[in-house]
């Protein structure tokens, strides 16, 4: 690993992958909590049809793309308050229609082809400067919001009808993180590729969550495991020249699936326990 | 406030959900420093009755009014302890912090709970015999803990008036009567309205019972009559009182005769 880190392009690839890895342990720790893994995951699909628009129009990509998202996250933001047993029908019809759109948009798009496998896998190896620094900037900008926010996150997370009993603007607050998490999606999926930012999102939080005792603690012990995961991946896709964006994946996977089968045999013998 | 202006006061509700009637024609007065059991069958809109004074929920019609004021401008002044709060029971909080969330201010969205805050917060959970839990993550708590720490969360709000949804579901029948103990001494200074299957326990305790199947009767007194099992139980109040009341050897007035004027619920004097 040390005389790979020589190479520029590695030494971006780290640093990008430890920023998606910061910015998905806190949006993620939000997502995981409040459950909306599966709307999470209808944004960054649909977020497609933004991209298409985009190219289709000639507009530039991140407001394009960013707009077209925080519309579409804003609509299933919408339709899980509203009916709530139907969520998840809505989501994934959105999810589906946004990445057609963009697709078919695309094939309209003369002389114009946008690579679908770099938007699903991303080209961490191949991050310029220029995106290292909007990440840097969105992850600060985020973590001063969740900062500012956290007792409200906090409150709408746990115990919604409290929070609003309390006087908290649970809405707009909901509609707030959901737009946030739009925002973030798009621009870590330019970097990173949508498939590493939804394993990013969850599994780190998903393990981290059991031993944290507050909200705080699980940000920051998923982004230090999702930047444990990112390192440990581009040193297997760097030794075995493997796919970058799958070898992260495939670590944080691993390490879920032993997060498992450790808690598993924890209950287990904490059942024994009792039983003896 | 006036200390004989009704704290809350409801009339002419209607409530209803996907077009099925929940609540209808309620009228509702309750005066400070009362407690008041809220009985009724399961889906008599009890809960729904709760959250409608809380300001969740918006009635269809009618008008509910607490402190004098509406609902959503009041509810910061009134405890609330749900039926249950989460499913999530990995959620990464501990007992004290979910006291602490009950200093919550959108106003002031810096503001980190001050020691004295934290000090408050650890009084209410060693009011509730919690204390010695606060820093345990609140799924590793019993049910029958968890519904103290929130208990100790709408104290420390000193709230006006105290709503709970089915406190005592999962506590064991001692536990109740200490809870229930409990209660009656925070009734000192809080009025409190509190949903309960236990008709038979709550009745020791509380001044008043409100009846809630679909429209609400209200009795000024903390009397069981048949016709309350009955709202209670979906059988005749003769089937059902007799073997209880001899078994659990409850004072004699239990059985009173409901008296048919007070159906309009405003007190008899």
């Amino acid at each position: 690993m040390t005389e790979a880190l020589q190479f520029e392009f590695m030494q971006h690839a780290l640093l990008a992958g430890i920023l998606a890895s910061v910015i998905c342990g806190i949006m993620g720790t939000l997502v995981v909590v409040n459950r909306i893994v599966f709307l999470s995951g209808g944004i960054a699909h649909a977020a497609y049809g933004g991209i298409g628009l985009s190219c289709y129009f000639g507009w530039p990509y991140l407001p394009g793309t960013i707009g077209f998202s925080l519309v579409a996250a804003t609509l299933m933001a919408a339709v899980s308050l509203k009916a709530k047993h139907r969520a998840d029908t809505i989501i994934g019809v959105i999810w589906a229609l946004g990445m057609a759109f963009g697709i078919i948009l695309i094939d309209l798009t003369p002389g114009y082809n946008v690579d679908l496998m770099s938007y699903l896998f991303g080209s961490i190896l191949t991050v310029p400067g220029s995106d290292l620094l909007i990440m840097i900037v969105m992850g600060g900008v985020m973590t001063g919001l969740v900062a500012y926010y956290y007792k409200e996150l906090l409150a709408l997370s746990y115990d919604e009808e409290f929070a609003q009993i309390r006087g908290v603007p649970v809405r707009k607050l909901y509609f707030g993180l959901i737009g946030m998490l739009a925002v973030t999606v798009v621009l870590v999926i330019q970097v990173v590729g949508l498939i590493l930012v939804i394993a990013l999102l969850t599994i780190p939080p998903y393990i981290v969550e059991k031993h944290a005792k507050s909200m705080a603690q699980m940000m920051v012990g998923s982004s230090f495991l999702g930047a444990v995961f990112t390192v440990a991946g581009l040193w297997f896709s760097y030794r075995y020249n493997l796919t970058s964006g799958a070898s992260i994946i495939m670590v944080s996977g691993v390490a879920f699936l032993i997060s498992l089968l450790m808690e598993k045999t924890a209950s287990q013998s904490r059942k024994g326990e009792r039983s003896s | 406030m006036d200390p004989n202006q009704p704290l809350i006061e409801i009339s002419d509700l209607a409530f209803s959900y996907n077009g099925d009637p929940v609540l209808q024609g309620v009228n509702l007065s309750v005066r400070q420093g009362d407690f008041v059991a809220v009985i009724g069958p399961n889906g008599g809109g009890k809960s729904t009755l709760l959250k409608l004074i809380l300001g969740l929920l918006k009635p269809d019609r009618g008008r509910i009014r607490v402190a004098g004021e509406s609902p959503q401008k009041a509810s910061p002044s009134i405890g609330y302890v749900p039926q249950d709060v989460h499913i999530n029971s990995q959620f990464p909080i501990t007992a004290i912090d979910v006291v602490l969330m009950g200093y919550i201010d959108p106003k002031k969205p810096w503001a980190r709970p001050s020691a004295s805050d934290r000090r408050d917060a650890m009084a209410a959970l060693e009011r509730l015999e919690m204390a010695a839990h606060a820093g345990k993550k609140i799924g590793n708590l019993s049910a029958g803990q968890r519904q103290r720490v929130f208990i100790a969360r709408a104290l420390v709000t000193r709230p006006r008036l105290l709503l709970m949804d089915e406190p005592t579901a999962s506590i064991d029948t001692k536990g109740q009567a200490d809870f229930y103990t409990l209660l009656k001494e925070l009734n000192r200074d809080i009025t409190i309205l509190v949903v309960s299957h236990d008709l038979l326990v709550i009745s020791r305790y509380v001044k008043s019972v409100a009846c809630v199947n679909r429209d609400l009767h209200y009795h000024d007194q903390a009397e069981i009559t048949g016709e309350m099992l009955e709202a209670m139980y979906p059988r005749t109040g003769e089937e059902v009182c007799p073997v209880e009341l001899v078994a659990h050897g409850l004072p004699h007035r239990v059985l009173m005769d409901h008296e048919k004027k007070r159906h309009d619920g405003s007190p008899s004097v």
